[in-house]
């Protein structure tokens, strides 16, 4: 009896992995062919039918991608946007986060909502011409002050959840013993929000890091980041598929890869963030 | 926004007065600057877009105000009302598609199997990977003589398709990569409803002879439901605003049967450099967005979920 019900029960998980199997094979044959685009040479990218694992590997394809189109700087502006993008929005998200969850002033959140609603080209148009006025175009600032329009949002949105979750006996009785609120703050709650800020950061990461809206306005020939870097190769410069699927898998492959390492925090930063959009 | 600009009423010295001993800290330092940047970069820009949107200016000519005349251009706009019902189906069909398949998805990711954490990781790649990254070897897989789903629909026995590049395959195309990418964000949400989802009902459902297509629909469903909302709602703001996937891959064309209100409205301001009227569009596009989830809230509070069923 028992023996039955066991055996019932792997059978069923073994099915269960089948089905989930079958549902994630779009993923992994995409992902595989892009990898296979990216590796084959132009006869074999070319052949018909097409062919998976070619006999020998174009490597060059990559090193193409770096020596003929300046990939070196993209990747360098990708990492300086992003990167200030997202260390700013910590720096103004985190307290601002804290704030409203602490103020229970719930309301305020509604304008990060409509900030999720608004169509990314209409804060374009305006600030296009700000930027234009001050005759930033052409450096990497107008794209780290945009690129905050994705960041301090998801920041702000996630440490609210966050911080509506850690005890506030704590911070009370800091404060009763003469800590002021800042101390309170840093002392108190940062260190147990850390997981939070974890969440934050690699959300805010990716999402400013795979933008491309801003760049496309926003970047000149010196000032593109790598989503702007590779539309452009598809257009105007290069017509070979090689080439074009390695660049697409360089721009990528660093989110991808922070995808594998942090599935449970971006999982848990989704469902939550996610949850709470409603 | 009144609510953000009232200061703490309470000060210390008050509040040491009249209850000694619990401090209400006061809190808006720490939202001043995160406010300072959001009204910059997000509200200045929107008076902005309002102010220009009553003005006929095209970059590098003189501006003049003109009242209310691009709205009353935009709506004799042919190319627009087109551009809208590109947006609707687009978005419709956004919707739908991923809402069932990550329902299933997440239906199957809730078991308990081998592997289901690593399978579930690689499930939800698509939704981080660059969008530009994906229309671009999307781009390379629709291809007409050389895409390798020509090849995969031969093998079955069926065609070859022209995909995006056929005015009316283009939009069902562009659709398939959106499903494909955002499938994963409906499939977590629901998920996070599943794990909500009590046991006890079940195993009374199950002593009483419910069968599993009963379970789902008479227990699941129902309690999932305000997920399922929630994933509609999400989705639908996602899909009628999406840019990268349709620009990447089609410009908006074949000709401009996959252009969207989104796609138009950048081609006014940044390809016509057509400011004025890029904004009044802008202005136009952010009310049927508040529209629509306006409209979904209040399903959302009405609905009644026994109706879920013809979804």
């Amino acid at each position: 009896m028992a023996s039955r019900l066991i055996r019932r029960k792997t059978l069923d998980s073994l099915g269960l992995f089948f089905v989930a199997f079958v549902m994630v094979s779009p993923v992994i044959l995409f992902f595989l062919w892009m990898i296979s685009l990216s590796l084959k040479y132009e006869i074999d990218n070319g052949a018909y039918p097409p062919i998976l694992i070619p006999e020998n590997f174009a490597w060059s394809n990559y090193l193409k991608v770096f020596e003929e189109n300046n990939f070196l700087l993209y990747f360098w502006n990708s990492i300086l946007v992003t990167g200030t993008a997202t260390l700013l929005a910590l720096v103004i998200g985190v307290p601002a986060g804290y704030g409203i969850a602490r103020l229970k002033a719930e309301k305020s959140a509604v304008i990060i909502m409509i900030a999720r609603m608004t169509p990314g080209l209409s804060f374009l148009i305006p600030l296009f011409l700000v930027f234009q006025w001050l005759s930033l175009i052409g450096t990497l600032w107008p794209q780290i002050i945009i690129h905050l329009v994705v960041t301090v949002p998801i920041v702000v949105w996630i440490m609210i959840g966050y911080f509506e979750t850690t005890p506030i006996e704590l911070e009370e009785a800091a404060s009763i013993d003469g800590a002021t609120p800042w101390q309170v703050f840093r002392l108190v709650a940062l260190p147990i929000a850390k997981p939070g800020i974890v969440v934050s950061f690699i959300l805010a990461l990716i999402f400013s890091w795979n933008n491309f809206v801003f760049g496309i306005v926003l970047a000149n020939r010196e000032t593109r980041t790598l989503p702007v870097a590779v539309y452009n190769m598809l257009s105007f410069e290069q017509v070979s598929w090689g080439p074009l699927a390695a660049a697409a898998l360089i721009v990528t492959l660093p989110v991808l890869l922070l995808t594998m390492f942090a599935q449970r925090q971006i999982v848990a930063g989704l469902t939550a963030g996610a949850v709470k959009g409603g | 926004m009144a609510s953000v600009s009232i200061d703490n009423p309470m000060t210390d010295a008050e509040q040491i007065g009249s209850k000694p001993p619990r401090l209400v800290p006061n809190y808006w330092p720490f939202v001043l600057p995160a406010l300072l940047v959001v009204s910059a970069v997000i509200v200045f820009p929107w008076l902005f877009t309002l102010w220009m949107s009553l003005n006929s200016w095209t970059l590098g000519q003189p501006r003049t105000f003109i009242g209310f005349a691009n709205y009353v251009r935009l709506v004799q706009d042919m190319r627009f009302w087109e551009s809208l019902w590109h947006t609707t189906t687009y978005t419709a069909l956004s919707v739908v598609l991923p809402l069932f398949f990550g329902t299933l998805a997440a239906l199957v990711f809730d078991a308990k199997f081998p592997f289901r954490g690593f399978l579930r990781g690689v499930f939800v790649m698509p939704m981080m990977a660059t969008p530009v990254a994906v229309a671009l070897v999307w781009t390379m897989m629709f291809h007409p003589q050389l895409g390798v789903l020509n090849y995969l629909l031969s093998l079955v026995g069926i065609g070859p398709q022209e995909w995006i590049y056929n005015q009316s395959a283009v939009i069902p195309s562009l659709v398939i990569v959106e499903t494909w990418q955002w499938t994963p964000l409906v499939m977590l949400i629901v998920l996070g409803g599943l794990a909500a989802v009590p046991r006890e009902p079940y195993e009374s459902a199950e002593i009483d002879g419910a069968n599993a297509w009963q379970k789902f629909r008479y227990l699941t469903m129902p309690m999932i439901a305000p997920f399922l909302m929630i994933a509609v709602i999400i989705r639908s703001i996602d899909a009628i605003k999406s840019f990268d996937i349709i620009y990447a891959m089609t410009q908006g064309g074949p000709g401009t049967a996959s252009e969207t209100i989104n796609i138009y409205l950048y081609n006014t301001a940044f390809a016509y450099y057509d400011i004025g009227y890029g904004s009044a569009m802008a202005v136009v596009f952010f009310l049927i967005i508040i529209a629509l989830s306006f409209v979904l809230l209040m399903v959302r509070q009405r609905a009644n979920w026994s109706d879920m069923e013809d979804r």
